[in-house]
C-alpha cells in the first residue's frame, strides 16, 4: 500500500476541531466566537493551499489519498483529490472565511450556534469532494443538510421554517434513493470504494442496461435535486430568500455544486452507457433550465429571488456542458462551477450588505444607491459584470469554454444556451440599473453608509477573485485537463470498446458469479 | 456436603441472567415492606444493580454455550446478543424511572420487581429453544408489562392502556398457544431444532402452516406488526413513560429473536410462503406507522407511531432470511433500543409532573432553554429518521443491504421512501425546539443525575453505533452465524 498522506483528512476536520473550542466560550462572549471562527476558517483555507504545490496536474489518478478501513472489511475511509475536485475544495475554503466575515455584524441571537453550524458544513463539504468511499461520501453527504437546515431555520428571514422543512424533504428524498442506488452497487461489487467499483463494473460485472439505466435514474435524481435541474429546482428561491446571507453564499456558491460534482464523479463514470442515452433529455431540461431561470430572475421584484433564480439559469449551463461529453465544455462546466460559486456568492454577499442597511429585499425599495454609496454598488456592479459572463472576468472563460463543446456537439442546443447569456446580461443589468441608478427614490436610503472596511475587504476579495479567475485560467485548466481527459476515456467508453459487454451470454454469466448464495426470488 | 452434577451446574450457569434478575425482584419484593415511603428509591439501586449483576452474568453463561435443561433452553451468540440489547435496555429504564416515580407518588418496590420479572421473561424469550418454554417466557413478560402499563394507577389513560395491553395481549398469546398446539400436532415435537428436522424430512403440511400463521399473529402483536398494531399507540401513550421505553424496545428485541429463531431455523423450509406473509406486513406496518405519525401533535404518541415505523424496517431485514439479513436485524435492533429508549427518556423528564407536557408546543424554543437535554433529544430523533453517523442509520442502511443482497428489491425502495416520510415528523420536534419561540410558561426544571446518565449512556451508545460499529457488527455476525441457518 502507498503512503497515506494526512493533508486531506487535516483539511476535512479542521473545522470541526474549531467546534469545541468555540464550545468552551461563554455564549454572551460574540467578539471572541467570531474571531476564533473566522482564524479557524482562515487557518484552513491557508493550509488548503497546500494542496497547490504538491499537486501533479499531469496525474490523472487521486492525489493526497489516505485509505484505512473503518467499518468491516468494506467500508474504509478513503480520501483523495483529482483535478475536478482540488478546486472545489479550495472553493469551499476561500468562501467560508466570506461567509463568517459577512455575517460579523448581521447576526445578534445565538451566535455560538451559528458559527458551529458554519463550520460543521465546511467539514461536510469538504468531506464530499474527497471522499472515495461511496459510503463515506453518503455520510458527508447527509451531514450537510443539517447545519445548513439550522442555518435557515434559525437565523432566516420570515418563512425560515417552511424554506427550511422544504429544503430538507426535497434533498432527503433524493439522496435516500441513491442510498438503495449505493448499496445495490455495493451488492454487486463487494465494495464501496469508488475506484474498484468503476473498474468492476467496466471490466468485470458490467450491469444490464435496464439495471444500469436505473442505478444512473438514482443517482441522477439525488443530485438534480441538489443542482437544481429544471423542474426540481423549487425547493431553490425559497431556501436561498430565506436564508440569512452566509447561508445563502454557502448554499449558492458551494453546495450546489454538491449536485453537479456528483454527476461528474458518480453518474458518467459509473453508468456511461445510461448516461449516454438519457443525455438528450437531460440536455433539453437544463436548456428549459436556462432559459426558464433566467426569464423568471428578469421579472422578480425581489432582489434576493433573483439571484437564486440566476442559480437555476447558470447550473443549468453546468449541467449541459457535463452532458455534452465534450473535453471542452466539461472543462468549461467545472470552470463555471467555481465561478458561479464565486460570481454567486459575491451577489449574495452584496445583496446581504443591503438587507443588513434597510432590511428588505425590495427592489422598489432601492433605487439611486450609487449616490449614497458608490464603492458598494461600484462592487455590485463589478460581480454582476463577471455573472453575465463579460471578457475578461471568470464567467466569460467558463460559459464561453461550454458553449464551444456544446456547439461541437449539439449546434442546436449551443444556440438556445447562448440565449441564456444574452438574458443574463438583461436581467442583471436591469437589476443594476433599478437598485443603482438614477435619482435617489425613497429617502431613507439618502443616508445610508458606504461599504464599511469589513465589507471592502470582502468585495476587494472577491474582485479579486473573480479577475484573477479570468485571466489566469489556463493555471486552474492546466490542472484539470488530465483528469478530464480520463474521466473522458471512461465516460465515453460505449464509443470506444467494450461493446462485447452487451452481449447476454457475458452479462449471464456475471449474474451467476454474482449471485453466490441462494437467494429468495420476489 | 451433595455434590452437585456437573450437568446441573452447566444448567444454572447457562440460565444465570435470568436467575439472577429473578433473584433480585424477589430481593426488591422482600425489602419493600422494611423501608418507609421516602426511602424506597433504595429499591432502584437494587433494581439497577440487579440489571448490572444481569449483564454480569450474562458474561458468565456465555463461557459456557451450550444448550440447557434438556435442550429447552439454548444459550449462543445469538442469545447473548439478544440479553445484551434487552438487559441494557431495561437498566436504562430503570435508571430513567427512579426520580419519575418520585414525582408522580408511585415510588414502590413492585415497580422494579416487575421490570426485572419482565426482563428475565425476555432473556427466556431469547434463549428458548422449544415452544412452550418460550410461550411460559411470553408471558412472564407480557403479565408484568400489563401491570407496568397501568402503574399510573390514578390516571385513567395509564388504566386503559393497561386493560387494553391485556385483553389484546391475551388473546395475541392464546394465538401463539394455539400455533404450538398446531405444530406440534403436525411434527410431533415443539422442540425448535427438532421441528427443523421433522420439516426437514418430510414437506410441510397445511397444519403446520397454520400452526405458523398463528404463532406469526401471536408474535406479531408484540412486536407490533400490521395489522397487528392496533393497541400499540393507545398502550404506548397511556403508560408511564419510562415503561413505554421499556416496552417499545425489550420486548420487541427479544420477540424478534424468537422469530427469527422459528421462521429462519425451524420453518426456513416454508421461507417462500411466510416470506410474502413478512412482506407485506412489513409494508402495512411501515406506511402505517410513518402516516399516522406525521398526524400526530403529541410527541409521545408520535413516537409510538414512530416504532410501529421501525418495526417495519425491522421486518425489510427479516424478508432476507440469510445470515446478513439476522445480523442486520440484530444490529438494528441494539441501536433501535438505545435511540428509542433515549428518545422516551427524554419525554419522562420533559412530560413533568402527571405527563401534561407531551404537545409538540410544549417544547417550543427548548434549544435556548436547556440546550444539552434538547441536544440529546435531537440526537435520538436523527438517529431514528436515520441520519449518518448515528446507529439508527447503519441500522437501516444494514438493513436495506441485507434485503437488497437477497433481491428484495421493491420491498427496499417503499422503505427508502417511508422514510423520507419519517423525516417530516421527527424534524418538526426539531423545529419546534430550534426554530420556534420560547413558551413563555415553561421553566426548565433540574434534569436528575441518574436520568442524566441513562441519557449520556444512550447517547454516547447511539453515536457509537453510528461510527465505529465494527466490534458490534462483529458480534452480530457472529450470532447470526450461530443460529445455523440453512
Amino acid at each position: 500500500m502507498q503512503s497515506q498522506s494526512l493533508l486531506l483528512t487535516v483539511i476535512t476536520f479542521l473545522p470541526l476541531l474549531g467546534v469545541p473550542a468555540l464550545l468552551f466560550l461563554r455564549s454572551e462572549d460574540h467578539i471572541w466566537i467570531r474571531r476564533i471562527a473566522l482564524a479557524i476558517s482562515i487557518a484552513e483555507f491557508g493550509i488548503s493551499l497546500f494542496l497547490l504545490p504538491g499537486f501533479a496536474g499531469a496525474n490523472p489518478n487521486y492525489q493526497f489519498v489516505e485509505n484505512r478501513e473503518w467499518i468491516g472489511e468494506a467500508i474504509h475511509y478513503h480520501v483523495g483529490v483529482d483535478g475536478i475536485s482540488l478546486f472545489l475544495v479550495l472553493l469551499t475554503t476561500f468562501l467560508t472565511p466570506l461567509a463568517i466575515l459577512c455575517s460579523w455584524n448581521s447576526i445578534h441571537e445565538k451566535v455560538k450556534g451559528f458559527f458551529i453550524a458554519i463550520l460543521v458544513i465546511e467539514t461536510a463539504m469538504i468531506g464530499v469532494f474527497v471522499s472515495l468511499d461511496l459510503f463515506l461520501f453518503f455520510v458527508f453527504w447527509e451531514l450537510t443538510l443539517i447545519p445548513m437546515y439550522f442555518l435557515i431555520g434559525i437565523w432566516g428571514h420570515d418563512r425560515r421554517i417552511y424554506a427550511a422543512v422544504k429544503f430538507i424533504l426535497y434533498t432527503m428524498f433524493g439522496s435516500i434513493l441513491m442510498l438503495v442506488a449505493i448499496l445495490w452497487l455495493y451488492n454487486l461489487t463487494n465494495t464501496f470504494d469508488l475506484p474498484t467499483i468503476q473498474a468492476a463494473l467496466q471490466f468485470r460485472v458490467p450491469l444490464p442496461p435496464r439495471t444500469e439505466l436505473l442505478l444512473f435514474g438514482a443517482f441522477f435524481l439525488a443530485f438534480a435535486i441538489k443542482v437544481p435541474l429544471f423542474p426540481l429546482h423549487t425547493w431553490l428561491p425559497d431556501a436561498h430568500t430565506e436564508a440569512p446571507t452566509a447561508g445563502s453564499v454557502i448554499l449558492a456558491g458551494v453546495m450546489l455544486k454538491l449536485g453537479t460534482y456528483g454527476m461528474l464523479r458518480f453518474c458518467l463514470p459509473l453508468f456511461p452507457d445510461a448516461a449516454h442515452r438519457a443525455a438528450p433529455y437531460i440536455g433539453v431540461l437544463a436548456i428549459i433550465g436556462i432559459v426558464y431561470g433566467a426569464l423568471v430572475a428578469t421579472v422578480q421584484h425581489d432582489l434576493k429571488r433573483l439571484v437564486a433564480y440566476t442559480s437555476v439559469s447558470h447550473l443549468g449551463f453546468v449541467v449541459l456542458g457535463i452532458f455534452a461529453f465534450n473535453t471542452i465544455s466539461i472543462q468549461g462546466a467545472i470552470y463555471q462551477m467555481l465561478n458561479h460559486g464565486i460570481s454567486t456568492g459575491g451577489l449574495f454577499l452584496a445583496v446581504g450588505m443591503l438587507y443588513d442597511r434597510r432590511h428588505t429585499h425590495e427592489i422598489k425599495e432601492f433605487g439611486g444607491l450609487a449616490t449614497p454609496m458608490p464603492i458598494l454598488m461600484s462592487g455590485f456592479l463589478f460581480i454582476s459584470l463577471s455573472s453575465l459572463a463579460l471578457p475578461l472576468m471568470n464567467g466569460f472563460v467558463g460559459e464561453f469554454l461550454i458553449l464551444i463543446g456544446v456547439y461541437q456537439q449539439h449546434a442546436a442546443w449551443a444556440s438556445w444556451a447562448a440565449s441564456g447569456a444574452v438574458l443574463s446580461a438583461i436581467y442583471l443589468l436591469w437589476a443594476y440599473q433599478r437598485v443603482a441608478l438614477g435619482e435617489v427614490t425613497v429617502e431613507k436610503n439618502r443616508t445610508l453608509p458606504d461599504a464599511s472596511n469589513r465589507e471592502r475587504l470582502i468585495l476587494a476579495t472577491i474582485a479579486t477573485a473573480i479577475l484573477f479567475m479570468g485571466v489566469a485560467s489556463p493555471l486552474f485548466t492546466r490542472r484539470m485537463e488530465s483528469a478530464t481527459d480520463n474521466f473522458l476515456q471512461h465516460a465515453n467508453r460505449p464509443q470506444n470498446a467494450s461493446h462485447p459487454k452487451l452481449t447476454l451470454p457475458s452479462v449471464k454469466a456475471a449474474e451467476v458469479a454474482i449471485a453466490g448464495k441462494d437467494r429468495i426470488q420476489p | 456436603m451433595i455434590p452437585i452434577p456437573a450437568e446441573q451446574l452447566a444448567n444454572i450457569q447457562r440460565l444465570a441472567p435470568e436467575i439472577v434478575l429473578c433473584v433480585f425482584g424477589v430481593l426488591i419484593m422482600c425489602t419493600d415492606p422494611f423501608l418507609r415511603a421516602a426511602n424506597r428509591k433504595v429499591l432502584g439501586w437494587i433494581g439497577f444493580i440487579g440489571t448490572l449483576a444481569a449483564l454480569g452474568s450474562v458474561w458468565f453463561a456465555a463461557q459456557n454455550p451450550g444448550p440447557a435443561y434438556s435442550n429447552l433452553i439454548r444459550v449462543d451468540q445469538f442469545s447473548i446478543f439478544v440479553h445484551v440489547v434487552v438487559i441494557a435496555a431495561s437498566a436504562l429504564a430503570v435508571l430513567g424511572s427512579l426520580n419519575y416515580l418520585n414525582a408522580e407518588g408511585i415510588q414502590r418496590g413492585e415497580y422494579y420487581a416487575l421490570v426485572l420479572f419482565a426482563t428475565a421473561g425476555m432473556g427466556i424469550l431469547a434463549g428458548a429453544n422449544e415452544l412452550v418454554t418460550a410461550f411460559i417466557g411470553l408471558e412472564m413478560s407480557s403479565i408484568s408489562t400489563y401491570i407496568l402499563a397501568g402503574f399510573r394507577r390514578r390516571a385513567l389513560q395509564s388504566n386503559e392502556a393497561s386493560l387494553k395491553y391485556f385483553i389484546l395481549g391475551s388473546f395475541a398469546t392464546a394465538f401463539f398457544l394455539y400455533g404450538i398446539a398446531m405444530i406440534y400436532g403436525a411434527t410431533g415435537t415443539t422442540q425448535l431444532d427438532l421441528v427443523q428436522h421433522a420439516l426437514e424430512a418430510t414437506p410441510a403440511g397445511a397444519l403446520s402452516i397454520l400452526g405458523l400463521g398463528l404463532i406469526f399473529v401471536g408474535l406479531g402483536f408484540k412486536v407490533v406488526a400490521a395489522p397487528f398494531q392496533i393497541y400499540a399507540p393507545d398502550v404506548y401513550e397511556g403508560a408511564p413513560t419510562p415503561v413505554t421505553a421499556l416496552l417499545a424496545s425489550a420486548p420487541k428485541a427479544a420477540t424478534f429473536a424468537l422469530m427469527l429463531r422459528i421462521f429462519d431455523t425451524s420453518f426456513a423450509t416454508v421461507g417462500h410462503l411466510w416470506f410474502w406473509a413478512i412482506w407485506g406486513s412489513a409494508i402495512l406496518t411501515m406506511s402505517i406507522g410513518n402516516l399516522a405519525a406525521l398526524a400526530q401533535t403529541n410527541v409521545k404518541r408520535m413516537l409510538a407511531y414512530s416504532s410501529i415505523a421501525h418495526a417495519g424496517y425491522i421486518l425489510v431485514a427479516f424478508t432476507a432470511s440469510t445470515a446478513v439479513g439476522v445480523a442486520a436485524v440484530l444490529f438494528y435492533l441494539a441501536a433501535y433500543a438505545l435511540m428509542k429508549v433515549g428518545a422516551f427518556l427524554v419525554l419522562t423528564h420533559l412530560g413533568q409532573q402527571g405527563e401534561k407536557r407531551l404537545e409538540i408546543q410544549d417544547y417550543a424554543g427548548l434549544g435556548s432553554k436547556q440546550p444539552i437535554l434538547a441536544a440529546c433529544f435531537s440526537l435520538f430523533l436523527l438517529s431514528l429518521l436515520g441520519l449518518p453517523a448515528t446507529g439508527g442509520f447503519l441500522g437501516k442502511f444494514f438493513a436495506f443491504q441485507a434485503a437488497l443482497d437477497s433481491r428484495v428489491v421493491w420491498l427496499v425502495v417503499i422503505a427508502a421512501i417511508n422514510s423520507v416520510i419519517g423525516a417530516f415528523y421527527y424534524l418538526r420536534v426539531i423545529v419546534a425546539m430550534y426554530f420556534w419561540e420560547p413558551s413563555k410558561d415553561y421553566t426548565p426544571t433540574h434534569v436528575a443525575p441518574a436520568l442524566t446518565a441513562a441519557l449520556l449512556i444512550a447517547a454516547a451508545g447511539t453515536l457509537y453505533l453510528g461510527l465505529l460499529p465494527s466490534r458490534v457488527l462483529i458480534f452480530a455476525k457472529a450470532a447470526a452465524d450461530s443460529l445455523s441457518l440453512r
